[in-house]
């Protein structure tokens, strides 16, 4: 009997819809304590194939039999095997096709909200790295914000919503995965924007990204305003949307703010990062609609499957936005860093131009959490 | 690839877990203590061989690169956990380290010496080692190694018989060496 596949997509339904779920993963322990599937309501066990190769029977009483049941590994194959010998046993399983490579590539658009004239602003979101994505749409034109790699779900987006793509931004030189900014603004004829700052050693054209840049788009003039905020990396920059959101990249985050230490040292760039967030996001109205360009865990996802939350909101409860003291402050930041994101230093030389590493090799540099926050 | 094995297997072109179902498949017809090389383009079985490898007790000696290939080596095991060292004379991984004479005689497979050894240590494999016992002097020290010191036991015995005279198995061996390894892949 042949067992059922389920498509990334099916699964980023079910962590939206917030479903239980049971997921053997298969892969090496390493791997699964790494990076994982996250859902709110997802149980795990983690064997890896090579111990299952002799049976499955031995397992049975660790898996639930009150919940679907999908097997997860790298690519598929060892997943479709397990998926097999379990379905030989009598337990009905699926596999996940394309296993955490395709979870990793995965986008789902979902509309955040109506601009003003009949604008619209969308979130593309990459469950399985944490990459938030943006595209506003008004009258035709489109302004792309932190695309992922993915140029041709861009560019499609657009088409289908009859709109042609104009202006390519950056918030800042991303070092946890691929921009796919270049290739979007090089198949539309768009123009790419990054800041300089970031963007010392990059090798091709593109327009330096500036405070106080305004790009107004649609009949209704809807405005994209970029807001100098340094601190991730000394070009990082923020847009206000509208009068209504604001993209605050790797800046500040729902649950966890930035790490100041990707391109050079935790130390130079923390008190950056302490007036960016202390001074510069405090003169803004609290009304604004935080976007970050990353979620870290499936708790800051919202109902919807989006990730947004009002600044007024962030002010109150964002840890990272309430430690009074500046020395505090800067230990927190420096001290608490996390492990770097996989291939950190590659991916920097891919989106400088520097690199070009093959389809193959982009999805391996990819692997593994963004990591781009500390809490 | 320039690494001597017993046995060789071709999962070239192979996705995972066809890799691990060949090499598993394969252990089942080797001897103890033989090598296996495994040929793969799979990225993912360097770590997922290693791991099967410390799962089952085998031994995982290295991985070389070649182009777009991966030569695993592989070395069966059984039970090696009970070391017994009846050769008296031993020296400890420690006093090794200090030594300034003699003669530090690996008597580990070709691969495993390959993927990390002393540097200036000799490399006879247990097995060839009564052909080869002209490469030795009897006027220096010799200092037999293996991994576990169970091979290099065999090897004192070996040597003592032949008459060498001056002759220690040093334990626990490459297992738990902490110094510098030197490697010829």
């Amino acid at each position: 009997m042949a067992v059922n596949k389920w498509t990334a997509a099916e699964v980023a339904q079910k962590v939206i819809d917030n479903e239980k779920l049971f997921i053997l993963d298969v892969r090496n322990k390493d791997a699964f304590e790494d990076w994982k599937i996250e859902g709110k309501q997802f149980d795990y066990l983690n064997i890896p194939y090579f111990e299952l190769l002799d049976g499955v029977e031995e397992i049975l009483p660790q898996i639930p039999t009150d919940r679907e049941l999908l097997v997860v590994c790298a690519k598929e194959g060892s997943s479709i095997m397990v998926a097999q010998m379990l379905d030989e046993v009598g337990r009905k399983a699926a596999y996940l096709e394309g296993g955490m490579k395709s979870w990793s590539t995965y986008l789902e658009p979902i509309k955040i909200g109506d601009l003003t004239g009949g604008g619209e602003l969308y979130q593309f979101v990459r469950l399985g790295k944490g990459c938030l994505s943006y595209m506003i749409i008004a009258d035709g034109e489109a302004v792309v914000i932190d695309a992922v790699r993915f140029a041709d779900i861009f560019v499609d987006f657009a088409k289908a919503k009859n709109a042609k793509i104009t202006h390519v931004f950056d918030t800042h030189l991303h070092a946890d995965h691929i921009s796919g900014g270049r290739q979007i603004a090089e198949a539309t004829g768009a123009v790419y924007y990054l800041p300089a700052k970031d963007a010392e050693e990059v090798v091709f054209d593109f327009e330096n990204l500036t405070d106080g840049l305004k790009v107004q788009i649609g009949a209704a003039d809807i405005a994209v305003e970029a807001l100098y905020s340094p601190g991730h990396t000394i070009g990082s920059t923020s847009f206000v949307i509208d009068n209504r959101y604001l993209l605050t990249g790797d800046i500040l985050f729902i649950d966890s703010i930035g790490r100041p230490d990707l391109a050079g040292l935790a130390e130079d760039w923390v008190g950056d990062l302490r007036s960016t967030l202390y001074e510069r996001y405090r003169e803004l109205i609290d009304d604004l609609i935080v976007l970050p360009a990353h979620f870290m865990i499936v708790e800051e996802l919202n109902a919807d499957g989006s990730v947004a939350k009002r600044l007024g909101d962030l002010f109150a409860e964002n840890h990272g936005l309430n430690i009074n003291d500046e020395e505090e402050f800067r230990t927190t930041v420096t001290d608490n860093l996390p492990p770097q994101p996989n291939a950190y230093k590659q991916i920097r030389q891919v989106n400088m131009g520097k690199l070009k590493p093959s389809y193959d090799e982009q999805i391996e540099m990819e692997i593994g959490p963004n990591r781009c926050a500390v809490r | 690839m320039a690494v001597k094995a017993d046995i060789q297997i071709d999962a070239k072109g192979l996705a995972c877990p066809m890799p691990i179902v060949r090499t598993k498949k394969a252990m089942n017809d080797l001897v103890d203590g033989q090598i296996l090389e495994v040929q793969a383009t799979d990225r993912g079985s360097t770590a997922d061989l290693a791991a099967w490898a410390q799962s089952v007790g085998h031994q995982y000696i290295g991985t070389a690169e070649q182009g777009e290939v991966l030569y695993h080596y592989l070395r069966k095991c059984s039970n090696e956990d009970i070391v017994e060292t009846p050769f008296e004379q031993t020296v400890t991984n420690e006093q090794l380290l200090n030594l300034t004479n003699g003669v530090i005689l690996d008597v580990r497979e070709e691969a495993e010496y390959a993927f990390g050894h002393i540097t200036g240590a000799k490399s006879i494999p247990l097995g060839e080692l009564d052909e080869r016992l002209h490469e030795l002097t009897e006027e220096q020290a010799i200092y037999v190694i293996c991994r576990t010191g169970k091979r290099s036991d065999l090897a004192a015995q070996k040597l003592v018989n032949a008459g060498f005279q001056n002759v220690y198995n040093v334990v626990p061996g490459m297992v738990e060496w902490q110094g510098e390894l030197e490697k010829s892949i």
